[in-house]
């Protein structure tokens, strides 16, 4: 079935996009796009946060219907008005929160998938196909493991199975890279450069032009909803591609004189022998002991579900030890209220901000309200004074060079980014004096990240403590002023950035011993 | 300065707002109508001259049309009971539990205190109604706050104690010397005003007053706002420092305390004494109501209407046709099926 793979001058395009124009109020998404996909290419689709790259990519896959414009299929125009249309025309679409049943094997996630699945379903023959295309593209998952226990990049190998055993000739993966850890990061690209040569046409959206410069044959770039420009590999360079999304060089950071943290000085955070229970899938933690003193970022370096979201968990209160003790600001805070965590001059910047930061349907501007709802309250509590926030969500929107459509859109019609974006301005606006920020630059384009990072300098620079959890060993490294690393809801190892190095810290990470 | 979190009014998106609103409860309307007519029909009725009765004989005279706001004013306060916990997600079965409970505090307060002039009387009974229906749902909202049991099942289980508990105070204690089954009639001082001369009584201004409250709550004050927070996305209202359990509870008791007001306004207002097994599953009706306005005063108001139209004409009918009774519920209930089988029924339009 596979064509030879040979260079891709030969066969015309799979898929060809015409002109795909989408409005959403108040937004033109995409404004008249072409883009054409090749066979055994593939196409990454770059451009910064709000550009509108998922639009484009939803149209393709049938979830949203283009305002106008026309899809051609090896040169055959097509409607595809759902993604039960994209499917049979052999388009599939991997999406950033993946869409498996956790409590379903992944067997029995990818045969509902299935196209041909019979009434009668045979175990034995699915198991069989499952081994069989999983060997071929190295995509080894044992096929009665339950999605729930599996790791994101485990469950990434499971949605790029589905799609090939659903037949499906090209694949869409939206932003896939955000959550793996590096190692898996490297996995998913040995996949795609299987499927490449196979003939399996790729369109990838991502933020980070170094996995763009690695694995993609053409590069196309959108900048406020028109096609910038589409490159080969051999044409792109780093400068070029950052010029054609932002129309302008990007600035360095800017890491100013920085007084050195002290540890002569009381401790904002102090964690003392901190345990806590497992449950379910969680990790539990286990002999916690950690400072963060003021002008300090403490970076965790760690496998994502080895304890760090019970680490912030606990800091911010939602958790409770089972032992030990914390302390904030020199006083006792074990048993602290959230409530009086966050007035104390603590931020959250949660993993997974729709899901734990924003309430979906409400405007950005209830949103950006609802963490200082006391302060904003007038008359006691029966108006809420929304032209104050409006004036700071502005202003500090601003300030961290962020910008989103509209405050007054509901959060769930943001694009990922300017969501990431949102709950940044609003968790730092404040000067915080503790920051926990888990993934922080997750989904940001450059820009957004170097203006992410600078905030975090900025608040370091201004006496602040962070606590930065991020897989990104790059971005730890640059940042941190210590190291911790997290296994298993351990602390396995602490330096100062200077005294090691990606390879020692990448083995602690993933539980070996140095 | 901005009063609400809305986008500038020219936007346009404002009154699409509203428009929604009241596009949603005609839809809910004609669809019962529609419904009511088919049973009318399955019961050899002529659906035709059925409705004309029941509009003739509740807005057809002054007096038909009291009889309406009459039978919706319970109507609204309990529909109001369960719209707003469900703002914050939590289902309300028990509004019928709670009224008994707060017609039997408000029954204490009037037999034991009957000396007191009316206008020390009336703010007390209400007050001790509202706690009656409080502490009763203080029961299953505790209960979820700590992570126990579901207040759907507690809330519904404790339906059945309730009435109970009002019989065995009536015919143990408080009962009239004829009748064990009821209390004597209530001085004067214990009844509700009444208006216009007819059996309108004080609750329903109460309940309308009630329900403008309500839409001013939500919309402009810093709890509505957190309660918007919580029924939303109560995780990340959490982590955002809202004390959820505080709101669970006391939003519990608050919707109990709406109910327990209604079940006073029915003992003091409409029947003047407490009687064994008053309701006619006011609660349940105030349930359905609510759920099938969709939460939002003005649908309440009108759901309210229209069945209290059905309901005081079915009564006629039931006089002059022999209809059951409980055709209203069964009218309420599939409608509410209906509603929950298309919830998003106007949104998908509106998407594509
Ligand atoms: N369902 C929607 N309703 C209203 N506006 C929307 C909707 N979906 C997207 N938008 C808007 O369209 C624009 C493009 O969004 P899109 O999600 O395509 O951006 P993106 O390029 O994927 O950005 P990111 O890198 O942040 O993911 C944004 O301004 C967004 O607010
Ligand atoms: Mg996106």
């Amino acid at each position: 079935m596979p064509a030879t793979p040979t260079s891709h001058a030969l066969p015309g395009p799979m898929v060809s996009m015409r002109g795909i124009t989408k409005a959403f109020p108040g937004v033109l998404a995409n404004d008249g796009i072409d883009l054409d996909i090749y066979p055994s290419d593939v196409h990454a689709l770059l451009g910064e946060n709000g550009a509108g790259k998922s639009t484009l990519v939803k149209i393709l896959y049938g979830f949203y219907r283009a305002d106008s414009g026309s899809v051609l299929l090896n040169g055959q125009p097509v409607r595809i008005q759902s993604p039960a249309d994209a499917r049979k025309f052999q388009i599939g679409m991997v999406f950033q929160d993946f869409n498996l049943i956790p409590a379903f094997s992944v067997a029995e996630n990818i045969a509902l998938f299935l196209p041909d699945l019979k009434p009668v379903i045979h175990p034995k023959e699915i198991d069989h196909r499952i081994e069989e295309i999983s060997t071929r593209y190295d995509l080894q998952v044992n096929p009665h493991a339950l999605v729930s226990q599996l790791s994101i990049g485990e469950q990434q190998k499971v949605e790029i199975l589905k799609l090939l055993l659903s037949n499906a000739r090209l694949f869409i993966l939206d932003e896939p890279t955000r959550v793996l850890a590096p190692h898996e990061i490297k996995a998913l690209f040995g996949v795609l450069e299987n499927l490449r040569k196979d003939g399996y046409a790729i369109l990838l959206i991502t933020h980070k032009l170094n996995e763009v410069l690695e694995c993609a044959d053409r590069i196309s770039v959108l900048r406020t909803g028109r096609l910038a420009g589409t490159l080969t590999r051999r044409e792109a360079s780093e400068e070029k591609l950052i010029a054609f999304m932002f129309e302008k060089s990007l600035a360095g950071l800017n890491r100013h004189a920085h007084a050195a943290a002290r540890s002569d000085r009381p401790p904002i955070l102090r964690l003392t022998n901190i345990a806590t229970h497992s449950l379910g899938a969680q990790v539990g933690l286990e002999d916690i002991n950690l400072d963060i003193y003021p002008h300090e970022i403490v970076g965790v370096a760690g496998v994502s579900g080895n304890g760090q979201k019970e680490l912030g968990d606990v800091i911010l209160g939602l958790q409770k030890c089972s032992q030990g003790h914390k302390e904030l600001f020199g006083q006792e805070a074990t048993s602290w209220s959230i409530g009086r965590v966050r007035q104390s001059g603590v931020a959250f910047v949660p993993e997974n901000p729709l899901q734990m930061a924003v309430t979906p349907y409400l405007s950005v501007l209830e949103n950006m309200a609802l963490t200082r709802s006391r302060l904003y309250a007038r008359l006691g509590g029966l108006r809420v004074d929304w032209g104050a926030v409006q004036a700071d969500a502005r202003e500090s929107f601003v300030r961290f060079g962020f910008s989103v459509p509209s405050l007054f859109v509901p959060v769930r019609s943001l694009s990922g980014g300017n969501l990431q974006r949102m709950t940044i301005a609003r968790e730092l606006a404040f000067d915080p004096k503790l920051i926990v920020g888990s993934y922080l630059t997750r989904g940001l384009d450059l820009q957004s990240t170097l203006s992410a990072r600078q905030a975090l300098l900025d608040a370091r620079q201004a006496g602040a403590g962070i606590l930065l959890i991020s897989e990104d060993l790059e971005e730890l490294f640059t940042l941190s002023d210590r190291l911790i690393v997290l296994s298993r809801g351990r602390i396995v190892g602490s330096f100062l950035p200077t005294e090691t190095d990606n390879y020692t810290v990448g083995r602690l990470m993933t539980g070996a011993k140095v | 300065m901005a009063q609400t979190a809305d986008p500038p009014k020219n936007s346009g998106f404002f009154y699409q707002k509203y428009l929604q609103v009241i596009l949603r409860n005609l839809v809910m309307i004609l669809i019962a109508f529609l419904l009511f007519g088919i049973i009318l029909l399955l019961s050899g009725k002529n659906p035709v001259l059925s409705f004309r009765d029941i509009f003739r004989s509740t807005l057809g005279s002054a007096y038909g049309f009291s009889e309406v706001i009459v039978a919706m004013t319970p109507m609204l306060i309990t529909a109001l009971a369960v719209a707003f916990p469900a703002r914050v997600g939590l289902i309300n079965v028990g509004a019928e539990g709670q009224l008994y409970m707060g017609a039997l505090f408000a029954t204490w307060g009037a037999l034991t205190f009957s000396g007191l002039p009316a206008w020390v009387l009336l703010p007390g009974m209400a007050l001790l109604g509202m706690l009656g229906g409080g502490l009763w749902a203080f029961i299953p909202g505790y209960l979820k706050s700590i992570g126990l049991v579901n207040e759907t099942i507690t809330s519904l289980l404790l339906n059945s104690v309730a009435p109970s508990i009002v019989s065995f105070f009536i015919f143990g204690y408080w009962h009239a010397p004829r009748d064990t089954s009821t209390t004597s009639n209530f001085v004067k001082s214990a009844r509700l005003p009444t208006l216009f001369g007819t059996r309108i009584d004080l609750s329903f201004v109460l309940a309308v007053v009630l329900l403008v409250l309500f839409w001013l709550f939500m919309k402009y004050t810093r709890w509505g706002l957190e309660m918007r927070a919580i029924g939303g996305n109560s995780q990340s209202a959490r982590r955002n420092g809202i004390p959820l359990k505080i709101y669970l509870v006391s939003i519990m008791c608050i919707g109990g305390a709406i109910a327990g007001l209604a079940g006073m306004a029915q003992v003091s207002g409409y029947y003047g004494l407490l009687l064994a097994n008053f309701s006619i599953g006011l609660g349940f009706m105030g349930f359905l109501i609510s759920w099938i306005a969709g939460g939002e005063p003005l649908g309440i108001f009108l759901i309210s209407f229209v069945v209290a139209v059905i309901f005081t004409g079915g009564n006629l009918l039931q006089l002059t046709q022999g209809l059951p009774y409980s055709v209203i519920n069964i009218l309420l209930a599939f409608t509410l099926f209906i509603v929950l089988a298309r919830p998003t029924f106007f949104s998908k339009r509106r998407r594509s």
